[in-house]
């Protein structure tokens, strides 16, 4: 018995040794291609979610075994099931600014990225945050914020620098770790609780940048900040609208009031370009969401993908996917970069498929519009694509008494969920789905819509869940791979694309499947009843991973070893 | 801005309550950011920076059927705020006049009906799964801080009224008309069959809409007529039933006896035909013009 014990106290202190000698994330990291790590949220900064990793590949992937599952356990009590054991092992590490959490319901589900880091991974869903062995599953540390409330809708995952973590709160504070035990270092606040602000967004560490999205339904503005990973200081904070009439953008809202209250959060990570130094992401919807009537003209710059100077701030160019948008169509998809041929031309390009329906080509360096092109059969809002490509809205399309038929529905064709790019393929590939909803004005008054209130909205049909990829060339549908269940099926997954020609992706009936990107014919499938987050790949000990996460519980795959 | 999973199609959940009680005559206030705390907007008069211009001027709402509440324990009001925001605001709003899919809660007819939450905690305790409403695990007590919360805000609104939110704005005859000829409609429903009293039977005018749209029952009339599949084995066989599930590796049915099956599927082994009867409701909205959606609805209207 004795003996016993020690053995499994030394054991225990090998792989206390292993994972503490090299826990620190070496930033050049963060400028590779995602290989061995997955160290930012798409894996790398291009935001393509393609791995150059093919020992899982098409000949083999019939293969791929449960290699381990990991339930989290959220909340101020036991830090989980499978946790580690022996000298310094934790318990759960609480923080916070109040005596008691707020209760909330339900434990939250992971819906962003988990970060791998020399055999670590750091998974975050809102107020709770964990190290987990990338090998087994076992939790190493958890920590739990008590929360003051706020919109718990989802956390899209951590930052990492150095050795030290970065995760946001609905509460609306940004909260810096220690990697190796899980130790607050210091939180800071982001944007004010009481104006109804919530954040959910990973940050982004770029350099000695750490980028912070915020956002709100209500009618405050959204920003996005940069903070000193070191010290927490705000470095510069670029605000989703003009300041002040007579600054550029203003000219296309009516007054500062409407200006002011313009909403367009932050929170979706965008991707960068290291040698162009800018940042590229997409700002929500305008508020009211439904109703233009108080802010007539294209309110810049919300519903727009915008290039921010990582070292000031500043802008360097927008485009708008969605002028004067009327139905929460923001335009927060992750955009992906690319270096690659246009009209027989090498570019550096610029993909996004937006929320409304339309996939946009862009020069990244200049914002230069190249393709406009619908990737979704339903889409009945747009009246044309003006000179500039971007579509014109049809203001028939408006929410009103006796109801305006609109597809998308207000989630859109894609939402949050991220697509990818396989530059062996060329194909840009992304989850749509196709809804169409009647969209009423509830409220008598158009000049007194707030936030995302005033309407009613109701689905009356929906047309298919799809993967779609998309020829980024010719804007040309390549393939349609049809989502096919009984009901409305599940949420729209994230795409993951690998160099084992391997596209990545959980279908409407909660299965995670393998197929191949070049067709969409379905190569492998587990059911895992809910595929919550995109999928991620990893290489460690010669083995490679395949990490997926449905609920609150993580499942890595591999080839039997 | 954010996106949840609407599980239902239908929005209506205590929203339908709220059309009913929804006056044309009130609207509601603009608000501040902040607005919410406790107290703030005991008022009916917003900062002036909130007005947005060429309103009329602010004035206090007129004395209406809302029921007039004594004011609340402030600590009850800024608790129930904290666990409404964690928890219904996504869906609700953070003001509660209604968010991302969740209808408005300050109008609904059981949030009005409602005194100290004990009407509240039935709906948040039980959900409305057919709705899409989950249920919350939250106590009575932290219930009634909601709906002390809920309960603190205006309900009236200090804006004048300009226009109508009246959801019947169709022609019942060119309704009548469309149905009878290039709406094709009558190729499977009749008003003196299956569509006889329609309009009675649908208080609400949006709910009847979204019927006839999507072809379902709503929960209002009868069930939604089910998908069947056939599915034709290597040998010839074929089985056929109502579909229960189906994807790229399984489809399940329960057949004419009541069994369950499943088969597995391999790409086009075994061969599967699925029949949705509500496909040509699906087919129609690519197409459909609002106007002619509204001119049926009118039409419908008149089948009491």
């Amino acid at each position: 018995m004795k003996m016993a014990r020690n053995i499994v106290l030394a054991i225990s202190f090998i792989g206390l040794a292993g994972a503490v000698s090299a826990q620190g994330l070496d930033p050049v990291l963060l400028t590779k291609p995602a290989t061995d790590s997955w160290p930012t949220y798409s894996g790398d900064y291009s935001g393509r979610r393609f791995s150059s990793l093919k020992q899982i590949n098409q000949t083999n992937v019939k293969d791929l075994g449960l290699a381990w599952v990991s339930h989290l356990a959220p909340g101020p009590g036991p830090t989980g099931p499978f946790v580690r054991h022996g000298p310094g092992n934790p318990a759960t590490i609480i923080g916070g600014e109040i005596e008691e959490a707020v209760p909330v319901r339900g434990a939250g589900h992971i819906s962003g990225a988990v970060l791998q880091v020399n055999g670590i991974l750091y998974v975050s869903i809102p107020d709770n945050a964990w190290a987990v062995d990338a090998r087994n599953g076992m939790v190493l540390w958890h920590y739990f914020w008590k929360t003051k409330g706020g919109t718990h809708i989802g956390n899209r995952g951590m930052g990492m620098y150095k050795d030290w973590l970065y995760f946001e709160t609905p509460d609306d504070y940004l909260v810096s770790l220690e990697a190796k035990t899980g130790k607050e270092r210091w939180h800071k606040v982001i944007s004010d609780f009481n104006e109804q602000y919530f954040s959910t967004i990973a940050p982004i560490v770029i350099g000695n940048h750490l980028l912070v999205g915020t956002a709100d339904d209500l009618d405050s503005p959204g920003f996005l900040q940069s903070f000193d990973p070191e010290t927490g200081d705000l470095q510069w904070k670029w605000y989703s609208e003009p300041e002040k009439m007579g600054d550029p953008g203003s000219q296309t809202w009516p007054n500062l009031d409407a200006m002011r209250h313009g909403g367009a959060g932050t929170w979706v990570p965008g991707s960068y370009d290291p040698n162009l130094h800018l940042y590229y992401f997409g700002t929500a919807n305008p508020t009211p969401a439904f109703s233009g009537v108080t802010r007539e003209g294209d309110d810049l710059y919300t519903s727009s993908i915008v290039a921010l100077n990582v070292d000031t701030g500043k802008l360097a160019w927008y485009f708008q996917p969605s002028p004067h948008d009327t139905h929460d169509w923001d335009a927060a998809q992750t955009p992906i970069i690319v270096d690659g041929e246009f009209k027989g031309k090498p570019r550096k390009l610029l993909l996004d498929a937006s929320r409304n329906g339309y996939f946009f080509v862009l020069d990244r360096v200049t914002g230069e519009h190249l393709l406009t092109v619908p990737y979704a059969d339903s889409l009945n809002w747009a009246t044309g694509i003006d000179k500039l490509g971007r579509p014109v809205r049809d203001p028939e399309k408006d929410a009103s008494p006796g109801g305006a038929l609109v597809s998308p529905d207000s989630d859109g064709i894609v939402n949050w969920q991220p697509p990818t790019y396989d530059p062996q393929t060329g194909l840009f590939y992304v989850a749509t789905d196709e809804v169409y909803s009647v969209f009423y004005r509830t409220e008598p008054n158009v000049r007194a819509l707030q936030g995302l209130n005033g309407i009613q909205e109701q689905r009356v049909g929906q047309m298919g869940k799809y993967i779609t990829a998309i020829d980024y060339k010719t804007g040309k549908i390549a393939w349609r791979h049809l989502q096919v269940s009984v009901g409305e099926g599940e949420s729209n997954t994230g795409l993951t694309t690998t160099a084992g020609k391997l596209l990545f992706g959980g279908d409407a009936n909660g299965n995670l499947v393998a197929y191949d990107p070049v067709n969409g014919k379905p190569l492998w499938h587990t059911h895992l009843g809910q595929v919550s987050n995109a999928v991620e790949t990893y290489m460690l000990d010669g083995h490679q991973y395949i990490l997926a996460a449905s609920g609150d519980t993580l499942y890595a795959f591999a080839l039997n070893f | 801005m954010h996106r949840v999973k609407i599980v239902s199609f239908v929005l209506l959940g205590l929203g339908a309550a709220a059309l009913v009680a929804e006056q044309p005559s009130l609207s509601a206030p603009v608000q501040e950011p902040g607005a919410n705390e406790p107290g703030a907007n005991q008022t009916t008069s917003p900062p002036p920076q909130a007005q947005p211009p060429g309103l009329p001027p602010a004035r206090v709402a007129p004395p209406s059927a809302y029921p007039v509440r004594p004011p609340a324990d402030p600590a009850d009001v800024m608790r129930g705020r904290q666990i409404f925001s964690a928890n219904c605001s996504f869906c609700h709003g953070s003001d509660a006049r209604g968010g991302e899919g969740g209808p408005n809660l300050i109008r609904s007819q059981l949030v009005l009906d409602d005194k100290k939450g004990e009407l509240i905690a039935t709906v948040v305790q039980n959900g409305r799964p057919d709705k899409g409403m989950p249920k919350f695990d939250l106590t009575t007590e932290e219930i009634s801080t909601i709906a002390a919360f809920i309960h603190s805000m205006p309900v009236g609104g200090r804006a004048a009224t300009t226009g109508t939110v009246d959801p019947l704005v169709g022609d019942a005859k060119a309704g009548e008309a469309y149905f009878n000829g290039p709406g094709k409609c009558f190729t499977c429903h009749s008003v003196t069959g299956d569509l006889a009293g329609i309009g009675a039977k649908y208080v609400d005018v949006r709910a009847l809409q979204g019927a006839m749209l999507s072809g379902e029952g709503r929960g209002e009339l009868s069930e939604a007529p089910r998908k069947t599949v056939t599915v034709t084995l290597r040998t010839g066989q074929t089985v056929e039933g109502t579909l229960d599930q189906i994807d790229d590796f399984i489809v399940s049915l329960t057949d004419a006896n009541g069994v369950y099956r499943s088969f597995p599927r391999q790409g086009d082994f075994p061969k599967v035909v699925v029949k949705d009867p509500l496909q040509p409701h699906l087919d129609m909205l690519r197409t459909l013009k609002d106007e002619d959606i509204h001119n049926l609805t009118a039409y419908l209207v008149t089948l009491k």
